[in-house]
């Protein structure tokens, strides 16, 4: 479904406005919208918040059998969708091309760059292994769904605790966790997506994490997802506007610092809602 | 158990025999298929890409047309016989719909849509053989096609692949290379010196890609130097048999630097 596109007057003013390095929300170009997590009842329940933009993730976990050719590694499946909840534009059903982006992004950023160790999922060999279902729903679009679904993704896995499995035998025993004390993943690194967004003018700077009309106005985006490891996993800019390679490696350094502190924003959240939840061994 | 194949040996050679920064054979043909305006058949080492343009004509679903420029329809297949293990891929591949939609993007900017409003260009890719670097060959392919179509493009636009193998960089990945080592794919308009297109979907530290970034934006500018004698030659021989059917004069000697 193709969006509607905004009026002449929007168009104009949001140019004039970014020529002068103003922001109709008042950010600066290179400022991104701080984003706030909240944690549900449920381990592994996350939702983020990028301004008006919200993104929900819970991930849940169950056991199976694994496929006869990868018989000692665990399985993760991503499931997205954009229901017309977050905008009129989005259809149920039919997949839109952002829809799609997204699914992909999200698919490449976090299943294969190998963020979570598949093989810690592996129960008993080639009998049973864990099967790590994310679910990612798009509650409202404020421009930069994609950042927030990432962030949401990963803070979901780092949040979930998977319940704990005695193998005695041939037997497989899942514990409740009342019983004992839930296992967190084990999850190699954090990536965090960055994405900036080009316009048309080239006297018009990229902006980083556009909001709605900023969106729609682009006529190109780049998405960037690193860890603050300053390892980049995938980096992703089709088409739009032709950048001259050292405005690349500025933005992508721009994104480097950006990685840090929101890695260290993570970790707080994380610990703060961590502290919040007593569990208590009888 | 197979051996372990070196990709950068002690004497600095790889496992297909070339150099660090060597590129790998290019091969263009633009002998012409079907109806189509024109076809080019781009062969990049082992991976070879079928292209077909149609157009500029009018759109097939006039929903989708935009009034004041031209849509980009691009549609690809890949054969099934085009890997080392034969497998089939749907139509609806999620993977391929990427491909296509990438490559769509990516050609947005580099076509003059502004000047065919309503109609909508067609590019069909048929990939015969795969051996990495296929969405360059592709991108590469496009490219001669379009330009052999007549289809007004504001610059050609070169794409090659590039990786680092344990801090060595190394330019133009075949597949054992691709499926080992973190790549990038880079798409570069060579005379304004523009970057078009990047893709990275492996993990690697920024320093070493700031390195390979720079790397590939320069080997796109070697293969612009192969693309655009490839296509003068065409159109050169165009011009020769055009002006031999001529009963009143020869051909005339135009400029081909123009191009």
């Amino acid at each position: 479904m193709r969006p509607p596109s905004p009026s002449i007057p929007e168009k104009e003013f949001v140019y004039e406005a970014l020529k002068q390095s103003l922001r109709l929300d008042g950010r600066d170009l290179l400022d991104i919208r701080t984003p706030s997590l909240t944690f549900g009842p449920e381990l592994g329940w996350v939702e983020c918040a990028y301004g008006k933009t919200r993104v929900i993730a819970y991930v849940e976990a169950k056991m199976i059998k694994p496929p006869p050719e990868r018989p000692l590694e665990g399985i993760i499946t991503i499931h997205s969708e954009i229901s017309p909840m977050a905008s009129v534009d989005y259809e149920l059903g039919r997949p839109s091309e952002e829809e799609v982006m997204i699914t992909r992004m999200l698919d490449k950023i976090l299943r294969r760059s190998d963020a979570i160790d598949k093989e810690s999922l592996c129960v008993v060999a080639g009998q049973r292994v864990w099967h790590l279902r994310l679910t990612v729903h798009c509650l409202a679009d404020a421009g930069n769904m994609l950042d927030c679904a990432c962030l949401a993704g990963i803070v979901a896995f780092k949040h979930f605790r998977k319940p704990e499995v005695e193998v005695v035998g041939d037997e497989v025993i899942v514990h409740q966790a009342s019983e004992r004390a839930p296992m967190p993943l084990a999850i190699h690194h954090m990536p965090f997506c960055v994405t900036f967004a080009f316009f048309p003018d080239p006297s018009i700077r990229p902006v980083i994490d556009p909001s709605l009309l900023e969106q729609r106005l682009s006529t190109g985006l780049m998405s960037i997802a690193l860890n603050a490891q300053r390892e980049i996993c995938v980096l992703q800019k089709a088409g739009g506007v032709p950048t001259p390679p050292d405005e690349i490696l500025r933005l992508i350094n721009v994104a480097v610092t950006l990685a840090k502190d929101l890695d260290k924003l993570v970790e707080r959240r994380l610990r703060e809602d961590w502290d919040g939840r007593k569990i208590e061994v009888v | 158990m197979a051996s372990r194949i070196e990709i950068l040996n002690d004497g600095g050679l790889r496992s297909d025999g070339r150099r660090q920064y060597e590129l790998r054979d290019i091969g263009i043909d633009f002998a012409l298929q079907g109806h189509a305006d024109a076809s080019v058949t781009f062969q990049h080492g082992l991976t070879q890409v079928l292209v077909s343009v149609l157009g500029p004509h009018e759109a097939r679903v006039r929903s989708q047309t935009a009034h004041d420029r031209a849509i980009i329809n691009v549609e690809i297949h890949v054969a099934a016989f085009s890997t080392g293990e034969r497998r089939k891929r749907t139509k609806g591949d999620k993977r391929l719909l990427e491909l296509a939609s990438t490559i769509k993007s990516t050609f947005e900017p580099v076509i003059q849509t502004h000047l065919y409003p309503r109609s909508q260009i067609d590019i069909f890719i048929q990939v015969v053989q795969q051996d990495g670097g296929l969405l360059s060959a592709c991108i590469n392919g496009t490219t001669l096609a379009l330009a052999g179509a007549g289809i007004p493009l504001f610059d050609f636009l070169c794409a090659v692949s590039g990786g680092v193998h344990s801090t060595y960089p190394i330019l133009d990945l075949n597949t054992l290379e691709e499926n080992d080592v973190p790549h990038l794919t880079v798409a570069i308009m060579p005379r304004s010196e523009r970057v078009a297109l990047v893709t990275m979907e492996t993990r690697l530290h920024v320093e070493r890609l700031e390195e390979i970034f720079k790397l590939a934006v320069d080997a796109g500018k070697v293969l612009h130097i192969e693309m655009k004698s490839a296509l003068q030659k065409r159109t050169r021989s165009l011009v020769t048999s055009l002006g031999d059917g001529s009963k009143i004069g020869h051909a005339k000697e135009f400029d081909m630097d123009e191009l």
